[in-house]
């Protein structure tokens, strides 16, 4: 028989994150500290809207690009929260989750040879979807002592005059890494002189804890070279609605539709209901839920602190990213043994790409009293580990 | 600070002060000086154990009474709603706008004990028109904390 495989397929590596917690699963009582979604239900009221939209029957196919309401919400959203205009009728698609989204602008931008800038540590799924869409993934090694943020150096030294992309992780998962505006206006310089584009990935925007998230198109002459990548699984705690959007121009727009028209056709029409409430009335849960993280979030530096483990501050996401290289262990090793000895699960950073090596991802997405739990068995386990 | 320091403890009145200023990112003294003023402003009234009787054998019963009063001249309601507050068995009184005047609620051993205190001191008060008990059956949500079990964390390994 012949082989049913793409030879190209099979050259994909399976998630890190995944091969790790297989082992999890055939475990008890361990704590996970691993899940990269929110702990929290989605709000009572967005649940009961996409409710009751099934009540009254809204059980169609939306147009391509998702609900026209709902491309409106998201346009003074964003005008809201980053001052920039994004035309509803054709510079704003639904599409399901931020996942999609990333994978058709790359397929929409890329032709075979173009090079994608990807900083890592970062979300698995880039490198993936740079490869299929038949570009070569260039990674960027964020450094531990720029507390992984992202310089102009750094693009300017990968940079050749193949490169067409750059995938703009923040906040980032899984350092919780955030950019700032100077900082993004030294990239910009660089954007705009090396004549890229961006797609910005910013799923994890309403969960910053050091001022207001900054997005890349409110940089000047930015708007044009960025696909902007936004969802509401992080911010409303719907991860399972499986809704996200882009917005862009019209003439990169048009094309990553194409792809969703053909794929996908539109993104769930409950999901689609439940998220205009989202947008609508949803602004004190998101402030609630960042609230309850950022104290999580400083109880877990705190922690680190006593211990005496190397961890910068991170102000992104629900994650922190500790440094275990005093232990002369690999992030595998450790993560391994972690759970083995202590039970309890982390990812290691090299889930995200060689230059996690040396770091764990721990999720704050959990109870105080989980994390708790956690932090004292990790005590413990350090305790053993110096003793020696 | 206040607000913050307030509603964490409304969550958890057992919440140390060094984890609250670990959670805002400030100094102990601060916090313990907020929590020292807010008790004595009467900010803070208590700190309270939610407890779901029900699972242990010692059983108690709850019930909510209506209570339909004649106010009195000069003193209004608060008269006769310390009356009924100052009985150690009654829980809480609340002066209620619509079809009646107080909610009292009160905390027995046996729905005889709720009986008695109704029908003997609660009934016989002068002021008092009428009264309608209702006793609690089931609580499934109690001070924002649902009690039915604590949801199993749902969510599975994904990449």
């Amino acid at each position: 028989m012949r082989d049913p495989l793409s030879k190209k397929i099979i050259q994909v590596k399976p998630s890190g994150i995944r091969k790790f917690f297989d082992l999890v699963s055939e475990m008890e009582e361990v704590i996970s500290l691993g899940v990269g979604e929110p702990d929290f239900d989605t709000p009572w009221h967005i649940r009961d809207e996409g409710i009751y939209s099934l009540e009254r029957g809204k059980t169609f196919y939306t147009s391509n690009s998702g609900l026209k309401e709902l491309k409106i919400e998201i346009s003074k959203y964003i005008k809201r929260k980053q001052g920039v205009e994004y035309n509803p009728k054709e510079e704003i698609m639904v599409t399901v989750g931020g996942s999609e989204a990333i994978d058709i602008a790359l397929r929409a931008m890329i032709d075979s040879g173009d090079e994608v800038l990807i900083p890592q540590p970062s979300y698995v799924s880039y490198e993936p979807c740079a490869y299929l869409a038949g570009a070569k993934p260039v990674i960027i090694d964020l450094k531990a002592e720029n507390e992984f943020k992202l310089t102009a150096g750094e693009i300017i030294e990968k940079c050749t005059d193949k490169t067409k992309i750059l995938i703009l992780p923040f906040p980032n998962n899984p350092t919780g890494s955030i950019m700032e505006r100077g900082e993004l206006e030294e990239i910009a310089e660089v954007i705009k002189e090396k004549d890229l584009y961006v797609l910005s990935d910013e799923i994890y925007s309403e969960l910053t804890y050091k001022g207001r998230h900054v997005s890349i198109t409110s940089i000047e002459g930015m708007k044009e070279r960025t696909v902007l990548i936004n969802g509401f699984s992080k911010s409303y705690a719907m991860t399972g609605w499986r809704l996200g959007y882009a917005c862009a121009t019209k003439k990169i727009l048009d094309q990553m539709l194409k792809i969703h028209q053909y794929a996908i056709m539109c993104a769930p029409t409950t999901s689609q209901y439940a998220a205009i409430e989202a947008l609508r009335n949803g602004d004190k849960d998101v402030e609630e839920m960042r609230c309850s993280y950022n104290y999580r979030r400083r109880y877990l530096l705190n922690a680190f602190k006593e211990m005496q483990i190397e961890c910068f501050e991170p102000y992104g996401a629900f994650y922190v990213f500790p440094c275990i290289k005093e232990f002369n262990m690999t992030s595998e090793e450790f993560a391994t043994r972690f759970l083995k000895e202590e039970k309890v699960a982390t990812v290691p950073g090299t889930a995200f790409g060689a230059g996690g090596e040396g770091f764990l991802r721990i999720s704050y997405a959990y109870s105080l009293d989980t994390l708790k739990a956690a932090m004292s068995r990790m005590n413990k386990f350090i305790t053993k580990l110096r003793s020696r | 600070m206040r607000e913050e320091i307030l509603s964490l403890l409304e969550k958890n009145s057992k919440i140390d002060i060094k984890e609250i200023a670990i959670m805002l990112g400030t100094d102990e003294e601060a916090v313990f000086n907020e929590i020292t003023a807010m008790e004595n402003e009467g900010i803070i009234c208590g700190y309270h154990t939610l407890i779901d009787w029900d699972k242990i054998s010692d059983e108690k019963v709850t019930a909510l009474i209506e209570v339909r009063v004649t106010p009195q001249r000069g003193q209004g309601f608060d008269f006769i709603a310390e009356r009924i507050y100052n009985y150690p068995e009654v829980n809480s009184v609340y002066l209620i706008s619509g079809g009646y005047d107080l909610l009292v609620t009160i905390q027995g051993k046996t729905l005889k004990d709720v009986s008695a205190f109704v029908s003997d001191k609660l009934s016989t008060l002068e002021a008092v028109l009428s009264t309608a008990t209702h006793f609690i059956l089931k609580r499934y949500k109690d001070h924002g904390t649902i009690m039915t079990g604590k949801p199993k964390d749902q969510r599975e390994v994904i990449s």
